[in-house]
């Protein structure tokens, strides 16, 4: 087993990505390319009834990221959080049932999909994903029993107890406002659109709810995941959950429905606290970078969400007679118009109603309601790579959202690499780490206190997002002990934390 | 959500004696006080009743439970039915104010209805946790009771009441108030003025409905609702308390087997609360000497069959074809107006003109056995196959869907369509169909129906109240299909022989 790819080697593979896929050229524009199978919007529940299975016929070759099985295996032998993921899910550093009854769903690598898995510990947990080596895997609730006995249980037994309040935001809904990239593509343009949709939900969980320990996490390409971890989030019920989408929801109604925000006024205080915050991205993304009503059509769209005909007469007037006029003077036309005083039935405050009603069609974030109702919904896990772009799920910091660049998130092509070149200017540690690796998770640190070993993530480009990671859940952690803290006096004891390498 | 504290044993009610001498001691229990007219039936009831007592305070209860149950079947209004339960409670539950005694609460008699409301209510949480069903339908019933009490309360007790419940809800303080004034008007729809208004501090899950709806101002996690919506979440409250309650007591049942002077009379009361939904009972829709046979039904659908089983009648006919729950449907009203099952088997082999007789015995003529009762499982024989469907059950069964033609026409039709059918069944008076537009308009399905029939029995029904041979309970409202049947087919009985009895 290689323990790592050399560069030259992941740039081949990357070549490769035009032959590898037959399903791109055969069957055409039907949509069933191969970068929309492995697709990172996980709003099926039992994704292994479908897309997998149409995918297994066709494509057991690699992803066209170039990441194969060994690649993949030597990401999760050595770059793979497996500690902190079981910290995260344990909340805490004993294994309780939070992890041992916790389902997870591996994709394997011919792309069967195994349900209802669970490990009672970080090392077995490890142990399994090496043994199986998936191309990714996703994680579910909490059960009421071990999900690996429900065979051996009556119809009902096992029931989901608690899960993450988790949510999915994805740039494919927004393919009828963006210009720039259709499907699965994006740019950094598009990406705003992600980063304002954190911004908005970020700050309504936090101020409206009260929730504190939210993980942002990239999706792999095209778009964010939240997972809501604190204890009042994870044991809420379905119904709970419905009512926290519903109040964040407020595009509603399909491709057809025409105007898709009906607010009520006076606004509700979360809706004027976002629209606070999107006033500039609106400026900035759809007036500026994405230029959105410099097509006709879509300029007849605007109109049409436009409350004055006579007013919409004289803008259509004044933009057929400048083709391509910019966004940016179309919506001040609006106004400029509006002043002048043409249209006698225009209603100011109806204007600058519907003037907001834009704003939050163009910019609120549009979420996949149905993965945030349902506690039994599974998500795909932080760090896993996404099969097609070979980039790592890594955590985003809400704070600084504005910074994170989708474009420049390592692939695991490069930090293997980076591994390699690391090594190759440290020849003294490399054997040592190897030994670590090879006795698995044994632990190293009690006799290396002088000079700690380096674990391979620090050698990489994902150690930043590891370190977040770690601080997150050192966050979550301390919570959790302060709650259990009346009924565990053994506490203290914990405090030298066993598992820190 | 609720304080810890009301979950555990009130400390006063544990005997306190000597260890030592605990084994020779009987539970000493404090004698129940009653100083609010309402009750959250929070504690059970310790002191020592009579049998008869025992039975016939429940029963009391329970006409007045079992009326309140029809009262919502009948889709009658609020209104209508405080008119109808105010002088049945005053007969057999009276429960009288604080006020009404110059002694207030420590008059004998209101304590001895308080004793009579508390205890009862918890005889028939015995006699009704043993199913599921029974268990939401008490909840129901018992809730619908409370809020009719709690709603007629006196303003100043009805805050005392609240008070004592300790339930979880924080008054915002005049200084806060002013401070999220403007928060709060934005957000809560319908308010005049925010200082008209108690308001509380609540956790948001406590009321999810405001929460999805965005019409509550929210902060931090905790839900700003104003003094009016006390009453739904009061109701909230006690309906999530008392289906807890059942649950509990329900896994407690089987330990009261011992005693055989209590369990009689249980099983007996939770039997009489069956026949409130369905007022059908064996053999009711059956018409001595009537000729039922499968060659009659044509004839008597066109005369004497609710709208509901016109149309699958009619769709038979017309398809020669029933999908699975209109058959089902069908059969057991056929069932119920006294077809056997041999003439059943032979309706429906005839009417299935496509199908052979090979198709039509594997197929479908199991299922009419089943129904009677024929084949199945030894409770299903036993009980002679399913109950003919009552209205209620009509309604409130799952939807038909594409292709489905079960259900009930007021309900599953759209207006148009539903007056088209009813002018193609013969009923063509103006002042009927206005009617019946309206009724379908307020969801009053039952009354719709009614009013049909009333329409299309009018002669009949005029003569038999002239004659004093039908009194008015026997003109009651219909609340099931072969109620429909049977008051139809007598009508026209008694009009074709005239003067006969």
């Amino acid at each position: 087993m290689p323990h790592s790819v050399s560069p030259t080697g992941a740039a081949q593979t990357d070549d490769e990505m035009p032959d590898a896929p037959p399903a791109e050229t055969s069957t055409g524009n039907s949509g069933v390319k191969l970068a929309d199978m492995f697709d990172d919007d996980d709003d099926d529940e039992f994704p292994a009834s479908s897309a997998p299975d149409v995918n297994m016929k066709e494509e057991p070759a690699p992803a066209p990221s170039g990441v194969d099985q060994d690649i993949m295996l030597a990401f999760y032998q050595r770059l793979f959080p497996f500690r902190y993921l079981f910290q995260w899910l344990n909340h805490g550093i004993v294994p309780t049932k939070d992890f041992g009854n916790r389902e997870f769903a591996l994709t394997l690598q011919n792309d069967a999909y195994l349900r209802y898995q669970s490990y009672p510990t970080a090392d077995l947990f490890r142990k399994d994903i090496l043994r199986m080596n998936p191309s990714r895997f996703e994680i579910g609730p909490v059960y009421s029993t071990n999900p690996r006995d429900r065979k051996t249980l009556r119809g009902g037994q096992m029931k989901p107890v608690s899960k993450e309040l988790v949510f999915d935001i994805d740039l494919t809904d927004y393919d009828d406002i963006r210009t720039c990239c259709v499907k699965a593509n994006i740019c950094a343009k598009c990406w705003s659109f992600v980063t304002m949709a954190i911004k908005v939900i970020d700050t309504a969980l936090r101020e409206d709810f009260g929730f504190e320990h939210i993980l942002w996490v990239y999706s792999g390409r095209r778009g964010a995941h939240a997972w809501v971890c604190d204890p009042r989030a994870r044991n809420l019920p379905d119904d709970r959950r419905r009512a926290i989408a519903g109040y964040l929801e407020i595009l509603r109604g399909g491709s057809q429905s025409g105007k898709k925000v009906n607010v009520k006024r006076p606004l509700h205080p979360h809706i004027v606290r976002s629209l606070e915050l999107l006033k500039h991205d609106f400026a900035r993304t759809t007036l500026g970078d994405q230029d959105t009503f410099e097509s006709a059509e879509q300029a007849e769209r605007l109109l049409a969400l436009l409350p004055d005909k006579n007013l919409n007469e004289s803008l259509r007037k004044k933009w057929d007679s400048s083709p391509g006029r910019a966004s940016t003077s179309k919506w001040a036309d609006i106004d400029s118009l509006a002043k002048t005083g043409k249209s006698s039935t225009l209603n100011p405050a109806t204007l600058r109603d519907a003037k907001q009603d834009i704003v939050l069609e163009y910019t609120y974030p549009r979420l996949d309601a149905e993965v945030s109702k349902k506690m039994i919904h599974l998500l795909k896990s932080p760090f896993v790579i996404h099969p097609g772009t070979g980039r790592i799920c890594v955590p985003i910091d809400p704070h600084k959202a504005e910074e994170f660049d989708p474009l420049s998130v390592p692939t695991v092509m490069n930090l293997l690499a980076e591994i390699d070149e690391y090594d190759a200017k440290h020849p003294a540690g490399t054997a040592e780490a190897d030994v670590a690796e090879v006795e698995g998770s044994a632990m190293n640190g009690s006799d290396t206190k002088g000079s700690r070993k380096l674990q391979d993530y620090e050698k990489t480009s994902l150690k930043p997002y590891i370190e977040f990671f770690r601080s997150f859940i050192a966050g979550l952690v301390k919570e959790e002990r302060a709650g259990k803290r009346e009924r565990d006096e053994s506490g203290p004891g914990i405090k030298a934390d066993p598992m820190e390498f | 959500m609720i304080r810890q504290d009301a979950h555990r044993i009130d400390p006063k009610r544990r005997a306190v004696i000597d260890h030592k001498k605990r084994q020779f001691a009987v539970p000493i229990y404090k004698q129940q006080e009653y100083p609010h007219r309402l009750n959250f039936y929070e504690t059970p009831p310790t002191a020592e009743i009579t049998l008869e007592q025992f039975e016939q305070w429940a029963i009391d209860r329970l006409k007045i439970l079992a009326e309140i149950e029809a009262c919502s079947y009948r889709n009658k209004s609020p209104a209508e039915t405080a008119t109808y339960i105010t002088p049945l409670l005053q007969k057999f539950l009276p429960l009288s104010s604080n006020t009404s005694s110059s002694n207030g609460a420590n008059d004998s008699r209101l304590k001895n209805e308080r004793q009579k409301d508390h205890y009862s209510h918890f005889i028939l949480r015995l006699a009704f946790s043993a199913t599921e069903d029974l268990r939401r339908r008490f909840a129901r019933a018992e809730t619908m009771l409370f809020r009719f009490r709690f709603q007629n309360d006196d303003s100043r007790e009805k805050r005392a009441f609240i008070d004592s419940l300790s339930l979880d809800w924080e008054p915002v303080s005049d200084f806060e108030r002013t401070e999220v004034a403007e928060s709060l008007a934005s957000s809560t729809p319908g308010l005049r003025r925010v200082d008209e208004e108690t308001w509380y501090k609540v956790d948001w899950e406590k009321v999810p409905e405001l929460i999805e709806k965005r019409s509550v101002y929210l902060k931090k996690g905790k839900a700003y609702v104003p003094g009016r919506e006390q009453l739904s979440m009061i109701m909230a409250e006690f309906t999530a308390r008392l289906e807890r309650a059942l649950e509990l007591t329900s896994r407690a049942l089987p330990r009261l087997d011992e005693d055989d002077r209590l369990t009689p009379i249980l099983n007996h009361l939770s039997k009489n609360f069956g026949s409130a939904e369905s007022v059908y009972s064996e053999g009711e829709g059956y018409v001595d000497g009537a000729p039922i046979t499968a060659s009659s039904i044509d004839q008597l659908a066109q005369q004497h069959f609710p709208l509901c089983m016109k149309s699958l009648h009619g769709n038979l006919r017309k398809n020669n074809h029933l999908k699975h729950f209109g058959r089902l449907q069908y059969t057991l009203f056929l069932k119920g107006i006294g077809l056997s099952l041999e003439e059943c088997i032979l309706f429906w082999r005839q009417s299935f003109k496509g199908k052979t007789d090979d198709e039509f015995n594997s197929q479908y003529k199991y299922n009419i056995r089943h129904a009677y009762g024929e084949v199945g499982g030894d409770v299903n024989r036993r009980g002679k196959g399913y109950t003919p469907y009552s209205c209620q059950k009509i309604l409130g069964d799952s939807n038909p869907g594409i292709g489905q033609t079960h259900g009930c026409p007021y309900r599953h039709f759209s207006v148009d369509n539903l007056v088209g059918f009813l002018q193609a069944t013969g009923v063509n008076d103006k002042e009927t169909l206005r009617g019946v537009r309206e009724d379908v308009g307020k969801q009053r399905y039952h009354i719709a129906c009614n009013r049909v029939f009333e329409s299309t029995h009018k002669n009949e029904i005029k003569k038999v109240k002239e004659d004093g041979t039908w009194s008015q309970t026997d003109l009651d409202t219909i609340v099931h299909p072969n109620t429909y049947f049977k008051r139809s087919f007598l009508l026209k009985q008694m009009a074709r022989a005239p003067k006969d009895s």
